[in-house]
C-alpha cells in the first residue's frame, strides 16, 4: 500500500508478540499525558520532597551541622519514622497526581465509542485495563517507592552495613505500602474514568470521594456509636496498613487484617465496575 | 464465482482462490439478550468476495457482525470465520479481521495518523511499519492533507474515512464494513464504493458489507444474506440471481391490437396489457430485436421500450414478503452439507 501507488496491499510481514500489545495503550497514553504543562509541572513538583529528604539524609551525617543544631539534631534521625513520613507526603502527592491524570485514561476512548476498535483486534479487555493502569502504576511508582528506595540506598551507603542490616525491612514496607496505595488509586481513578465521561468531573469526584469518605465514616461512627465507619475512610485504612508496615505510631482503631480485607473489597468492587464498562458494546437486555 | 462450491480450503488457499473458501459458516447460530432472541438459528455458508448483509432495522445485522467478532456470546450454535471457531479462536479471528463500525469510533484528541498507527500496532504491526502503513492508508482513503489534524475536528464523512483507514491499516483478510456509506455526501459515497470495489478486485481480502442501501450492495456485492427478525429471509448469489431472473420489456405502443400480443405470445413470451402499455416477459432465446420484428410485421409503432431485470430491490422486497423462499432452502442445504465436514 505504498503512498505513490494508491492501491491496497495486504501485510505479510512479521507481527509483534502478543504479550507486548498491552504496552501500546501505555505508550500512547503516556505520550498524551505529558502534553499538558499542568500535569508535567505537577509531576516535577512531586520530586521536590524526595530531593529535600535527600538533603536531609546528607545533613544528618554532617557532624558540624548537627553540632550547630544541638538538641534539635534528633529530628534528623533517619529511621522508620523518616520513611513513614516520606510515604505519607508522597502518598498525598500521588493522590493529587492521580486526580489529574487518571480520569483522562479511559474516558476519551469511551466518549466517542473507540472501544470496539480496540477489541475487534487481537487485544483483550484485560490487556486494555493492564495497559491503561500501567500508566498510573509506573507514574506513581516513580514518585513513591522508587525514590523511597533510592533514599534508603543513599542512607545505607553513608550509614554503613550495620544500619542497613537493622533497617532492611523498611525496603519491603516501602514497596508493599506503595503497591497497595497505587493499586487502590489506579483502580478508583480508572473506574471513575470509565463511568464518568467528563474528565474534570471524574477528577473532582475522585477528590470528593476521599473527603466524603472521611465525613461519612465520622457520621457512621457518631450515629451508630461504632468504629465500623472507619472502613469507609480510605485514607484511614491505608494509614492503618502503613503504620503496621513501618512499625510506627499508635495502634489503629481497626485491625490491620480488617483494613486489608476492606481494601481488597474495594479493589474487587472497582474491578467489577470497570470490567462492566470496558467492553466493545453494552448489551441492553 | 460459484457461492455453493464446496471446498476444504485453508487460509493459504484463500489468497490463491479467493472465492472458493468460505468466509463465514453459521451453524444454528442463536443469540439471546436476556429473554429476547435476536438471532434465531442461522445456518448459512458465505463464500462471496463481497457478501452483503441486508435487512430492515432490528433484523440482527449488527448483532451478527458483533457475534462474529466475539463481542456477544451465542446462546446456541456456532460460527466459523475462515474455518476458525469463534468461541475457541477469537484472537486468531480478530487478527484476520478489519472492522469498521457503524457508529462514531475515534479518539477525539488524537491526530488521524497517530490513531491509525495505534490501531495498526494493536493488530500486531511493529511501530515503524504501523506508522508507514498509517500514512499509506490515510493517503489511500483520501485524508492525506488532513492526517495531522485531530479527529475531533473532522467532518462526518472524514470520520468515516478515518474508520475505514484503521480497518485496512493492518492488511486484514476479511474486512467487515458496517454501514460504510453512512453520512457521506454523494461524491464521498461514490469514492467509498470505488475503494470497496478496488479492494474487492485486488483479490487480497474478502468483504462483509452491512448496509441499508440496496444500491450500495448491488454495486459492490456478489452474494447477499438478507435477515428479517433474526432469521435468514434470503441468501443468494447475486450473479446467479441476475442470470436466473426474468427479463421484462415494458412497451408503450401505438396501433397495437390483439394480433400483436398474440404474435408475441406465439414466441413463447407472456404478455400483460394495460391501456396502451404492454409488459412482455422474455423467455430464453428471444431478444428485443425479435419484438421489433413482430411489431414491424403488424405495423405497430413502439413509442417507448424499457428493458429491465429483477433488481436487488425486487429480491429484497420478495424476501420481506416471504420468510423462506426456495432459494433459501437450496442454500441452507448447501451450508448443512458443507458443515458436515467442519
Amino acid at each position: 500500500m505504498a503512498v505513490y501507488r494508491r492501491n491496497y496491499t495486504t501485510y505479510l510481514g512479521a507481527l509483534t508478540p502478543a504479550w507486548s500489545r498491552c504496552l501500546v495503550p501505555f505508550r500512547y497514553s503516556k505520550r498524551n499525558l505529558f502534553r499538558s504543562k499542568l500535569r508535567t509541572s505537577l509531576f516535577v513538583a512531586c520530586f521536590f520532597f524526595p530531593a529535600a529528604c535527600l538533603l536531609m539524609i546528607y545533613l544528618s551525617h554532617s557532624l558540624s551541622f548537627l553540632e550547630r543544631l544541638g538538641a534539635a539534631s534528633q529530628a534528623f534521625r533517619i529511621d522508620n519514622r523518616f520513611f513513614f513520613y516520606f510515604m505519607n507526603v508522597q502518598g498525598v502527592l500521588s493522590f493529587l497526581l492521580t486526580a489529574f491524570v487518571g480520569p483522562g485514561l479511559i474516558s476519551p476512548d469511551l466518549a466517542n465509542g473507540a472501544l470496539p476498535l480496540y477489541f475487534c483486534r487481537p487485544f483483550s479487555r484485560v490487556e486494555y485495563v493492564l495497559g491503561k493502569s500501567s500508566v498510573l502504576a509506573i507514574l506513581l511508582s516513580e514518585i513513591t517507592w522508587v525514590p523511597g528506595c533510592i533514599l534508603f540506598v543513599v542512607q545505607a551507603s553513608i550509614a554503613g552495613p550495620r544500619w542497613t542490616w537493622d533497617h532492611l525491612w523498611i525496603v519491603g514496607s516501602l514497596i508493599v505500602s506503595s503497591v497497595v496505595w497505587i493499586a487502590i488509586l489506579s483502580l478508583f481513578a480508572m473506574t471513575l474514568s470509565a463511568w464518568v465521561k467528563w474528565r474534570i468531573v471524574a477528577g473532582a469526584l475522585l477528590l470528593a470521594m476521599m473527603f466524603f469518605g472521611i465525613g461519612f465514616a465520622q457520621a457512621v461512627n457518631i450515629v451508630l456509636q461504632t468504629e465500623m465507619g472507619y472502613f469507609f475512610n480510605l485514607g484511614y485504612l491505608i494509614a492503618t496498613l502503613e503504620k503496621a508496615l513501618f512499625q510506627f505510631g499508635e495502634g489503629s482503631r481497626i485491625s490491620v487484617s480488617g483494613a486489608c480485607i476492606a481494601l481488597l473489597g474495594y479493589c474487587v468492587i472497582c474491578l467489577v465496575l470497570l470490567m462492566r464498562k470496558v467492553r466493545a458494546y453494552e448489551v441492553v437486555r | 464465482m460459484n457461492a455453493t462450491t464446496q471446498s476444504g480450503a485453508t487460509d493459504g488457499d484463500t489468497e490463491s482462490k479467493p472465492s472458493a473458501a468460505p468466509i463465514v459458516e453459521l451453524q444454528g447460530l442463536s443469540v439471546h439478550f436476556g429473554q429476547r432472541e435476536i438471532l434465531r438459528s442461522l445456518t448459512a455458508c458465505l463464500r462471496g468476495r463481497v457478501v452483503g448483509l441486508l435487512g430492515p432495522n432490528g433484523a440482527g445485522k449488527s448483532t451478527l457482525i458483533n457475534t462474529l467478532l466475539g463481542f456477544y456470546q451465542p446462546s446456541a450454535g456456532s460460527a466459523r470465520i475462515f474455518g476458525h471457531d469463534m468461541r475457541t479462536a477469537t484472537r486468531k479471528i480478530r487478527s484476520l479481521v478489519g472492522y469498521m463500525p457503524e457508529n462514531d469510533a475515534f479518539i477525539s484528541n488524537m491526530s488521524a495518523v497517530s490513531f491509525v498507527q495505534m490501531m495498526g500496532e494493536l493488530s500486531g504491526l511493529p511501530s515503524t511499519v504501523a506508522l508507514e502503513r498509517a500514512h499509506e492508508a490515510l493517503f489511500y482513503v483520501g485524508l492525506a492533507e488532513v492526517r495531522y489534524r485531530q479527529l475531533g475536528t473532522y467532518s462526518q464523512g472524514m470520520k468515516q474515512l478515518a474508520k475505514f483507514a484503521q480497518a485496512i491499516v493492518h492488511g486484514p483478510k476479511l474486512l467487515i464494513l458496517d454501514e460504510p456509506t453512512n453520512g457521506l455526501d454523494p461524491s464521498a459515497r461514490q469514492r467509498m464504493l470505488r475503494m470497496i470495489r478496488e479492494i474487492r478486485d485486488s483479490r487480497q481480502v474478502r468483504i462483509l458489507l452491512c448496509s441499508h442501501l440496496l444500491r450500495d450492495v448491488e454495486d459492490t456485492c456478489d452474494e447477499v444474506l438478507i435477515l428479517k427478525d433474526g432469521r435468514i429471509a434470503h441468501h443468494a448469489d447475486l450473479n446467479e440471481e441476475r442470470r436466473a431472473n426474468k427479463r421484462f420489456l415494458e412497451l408503450e405502443t401505438y396501433g397495437a391490437n390483439g394480433d400483436f400480443t398474440q404474435a408475441i405470445e406465439k414466441l413463447g413470451c407472456e404478455c400483460a396489457v394495460s391501456a396502451n402499455r404492454i409488459k412482455v416477459i422474455l423467455v430464453n432465446g428471444i431478444e428485443t430485436c425479435d419484438v421489433y420484428r413482430v411489431a414491424a410485421k403488424h405495423r405497430v409503432r413502439i413509442r417507448r421500450l424499457n428493458f429491465r431485470r429483477d433488481t436487488l430491490e425486487d429480491i429484497f422486497l420478495k424476501a420481506m414478503e416471504t420468510d423462506m423462499p426456495t432459494s433459501m432452502h437450496r442454500w441452507s442445504q448447501t451450508a448443512e452439507s458443507t458443515n458436515g465436514r467442519l
